[in-house]
């Protein structure tokens, strides 16, 4: 082995550790709760996890949260992002939230059908 | 390589070991599955977490929270809260303090506090079995710099020695300077030995940083061999640290597997072998040339010096012996570099130490501070003071062959020169503290029980003077002794200071001085049947 595959080993486990250093541009998070996961967020959470890995999104978490009383909304996704409002959309399905990766997390360009609220 | 939503990790140590957590990991899988979680939940084992006497600890990214005492029961209770809904289950003991390297904090208190990790930095945050996560978590990052910049032997002694690293094992000796020893002494195919055999009761420190980052060693033992010129290293691991040999061995694998280790190691000239020899339980093995008997397959006797090691080592070549916490330096100090190290810690003793805190305080465990940090806010704000609320009485500081610290001297700097100022040294890095009901002559009895017990024997003033010493302190114990016998235990320790061959017999002077100095009115009690 020579000096860079350890690099390039260094740098493909690099990403799968950023989870542990709380470091990332972008924070994803499904809100979980009963009526949530009623509604599916599950899927919506995996659709998140799968377009993440197949893009190879390495800044990004996705973590998840309890219910905010919107159930008629859900499944609910919140986007954070440092220096940015956060954005908390709704109706997220697994087709919405393929488009929200591509237009918002992608391209940073806000989906602004599906947003519920927008908070400074 | 998968994308995961959550990170749980679970801290392997005697401690959660004992308390079950392989049950707890075998049920956790288990419930993960069954919600149908394996692809989003990712669990890991890891290294210590420092605390102990909490029973199974988890710890859960990215949200950070850790969670004590799980039992099967709560943990329920943290996957429907946590995982899946996504809040912290507030039924459960946690803690969301994060382990943060930098700032001082004073504002709370217990193992959690902030510290400033250099050797335990990767502990409990990375799988210790998987060379992967230790290179991303930054390890080899020493060894990549030395080979990518074709740093010479020399200049990685001279930053060594710019960073003034001391030894860790206890008597303090500059690393840069033994290493130049080995490296200036003639003579084809040196060494360098890891002395891991962790004997000091109450000490636990290198364990620790053997099950959670076993590559920090395996790399510092690379850097150190390229260094003194070694063609071979030895990581002598005492046989009851069962799991640190695993994960030690495995992490040579690992290594060898990646070219790390072995012939032409990344493809330059440099060949280097690393092997672990198992101690076999005897005290006087930590002593350096006993363990490197030990290694020859003799009966552990010390040498006598000189020649030094640095000559005559190992099969009488020369030879380097490091203590694993300093090792564990060196990584770090070849990356960031000697002026980043010096930054921590006072101006003669840089860098952190790690030290073990047990007896009677609150949250026994272990922490790594800076060199030069109060006792006092080691054993209060760190340990949480004396359990029960009840007063302090002493601190035997250094591990068993240290110093009682009586109250008046709790102040002291935890560093080299502070404690030397006050007749104390920081030994192992052991802090047992002690509360008002500790009966000093009981303390020195068993102290003085162990080294009885412990002396090779080679000499005469350690094999007469430890059962002489157990004798008059058995006897004040039983209430039959007189008060010349005080005075007969400093001088009999003093004769053993000057004449033993090894620091197991010259290092009794220490707590056998400072019980009787600091707590005489103990033995006179005793005495005096007042007591009794």
């Amino acid at each position: 082995m020579k000096l860079e595959d350890l690099k390039k080993i260094r740098e493909k486990a690099e990403k799968d550790m950023h989870l542990r250093d709380g470091k990332a541009r972008i924070k994803v998070i499904v809100g979980m709760g009963t009526s949530g996961i009623a509604a599916g967020a599950r899927e919506t959470l995996k659709v998140f996890l799968n377009e993440i890995e197949k893009r190879d999104l390495s800044d990004i978490i996705v973590s998840q949260s309890g219910e905010r009383g919107l159930s008629s909304h859900e499944p609910i996704v919140t986007i954070q992002e440092e220096g940015k409002p956060d954005i908390v959309y709704g109706n997220v399905t697994a087709e919405n939230a393929r488009k929200i990766i591509s237009e918002h997390i992608v391209n940073g360009n806000p989906v602004s059908e599906f947003v519920l609220e927008v908070k400074e | 390589m998968s994308i995961y939503r959550a990170h749980i990790l679970l801290p392997i140590d005697e401690g959660t070991i004992q308390s079950g957590v392989f049950e707890i990991k075998r049920e956790l899988e288990e419930k993960i599955e069954e919600q149908n979680l394996n692809k989003e939940i990712k669990i890991l084992e890891t290294g210590t977490i420092g605390v102990i006497g909490k029973g199974v600890i988890i710890v859960i990214y990215p949200d950070n929270v850790t969670y004590y005492n799980v039992n099967k029961t709560n943990l329920d209770n943290i996957i429907q809260e946590h995982i899946i809904k996504g809040r912290i289950a507030k039924r459960v003991e946690h803690s969301t303090e994060k382990y943060i390297s930098g700032k001082k904090g004073y504002q709370n208190v217990g193992l959690t506090r902030e510290q400033q990790r250099i050797v335990l930095d990767k502990c409990w945050k990375i799988d210790p079995e998987s060379i992967d996560e230790a290179l991303a978590a930054g390890g080899y990052r020493g060894v990549e710099k030395i080979f990518s910049e074709s740093i010479s032997p020399e200049s990685v002694i001279k930053e060594i020695k710019n960073s003034g690293l001391r030894g860790r094992g206890g008597a303090g000796f500059p690393t840069g300077l033994k290493w130049s020893f080995t490296r200036a002494a003639k003579g084809e195919g040196k060494f360098i030995i890891c002395n891991a055999d962790e004997g000091e009761p109450g000490t636990f420190k290198d364990r620790l940083i053997m099950e959670g980052d076993p590559h920090k060693l395996v790399e510092a033992m690379i850097i150190g061999g390229y260094a003194v010129g070694a063609i071979k290293g030895y990581v002598y691991i005492r046989g009851e640290y069962e799991l640190s040999i695993k994960r030690i061995q495995k992490a040579i694998d690992q290594a060898l597997e990646y070219n790390l280790l072995g012939k032409n190691i990344l493809e330059t000239d440099f060949s280097f072998d690393l092997e672990i020899k198992k101690g076999a339980g005897a005290y006087v093995c930590g002593e350096e040339t006993a363990l490197i008997d030990s290694i020859e397959g003799k009966r552990g006797y010390p040498r006598i010096k000189p020649p030094y090691p640095a000559n005559k080592g190992l099969w009488q070549k020369p030879t380097c012996v490091n203590n694993v916490e300093t090792l564990a330096n060196i990584p770090e100090i070849i990356y960031k570099g000697s002026n980043w190290f010096k930054k921590f810690g006072t101006e003669k003793s840089t860098g952190t130490k790690v030290f073990t805190i047990l007896g009677h305080v609150e949250y026994p465990g272990l922490i790594e501070v800076e060199m030069g940090t109060p006792l006092r806010e080691i054993i209060f704000s760190y340990g949480g003071g004396i359990k029960g609320g009840k007063r302090f009485k002493a601190a035997l500081v250094g591990g068993s062959a240290g110093v009682f610290l009586p109250e008046g001297l709790l102040d002291v700097n935890m560093d080299f020169e502070s404690l030397m100022e006050s007749k104390a040294v920081l030994g192992s890095g052991a802090i047992l503290v002690m509360n008002e009901d500790t009966d000093m002559v009981d303390m020195l009895f068993s102290i003085l029980k162990f080294f009885a017990h412990e002396s090779c024997g080679q000499c005469s003033p350690c094999r007469i003077g430890t059962h002489q010493l157990l004798n008059l302190v058995y006897g004040i114990r039983r209430g039959e002794g007189q008060e010349k016998h005080i005075d007969q235990m400093v001088k009999i320790a003093e004769t053993m200071f000057d004449m033993s061959l090894c620091p197991l017999g010259q290092s009794l002077i220490m707590p056998v001085k400072s019980a009787v100095e600091n707590f005489r009115q103990d033995f006179l009690n005793k005495i005096q049947n007042k007591s009794n």
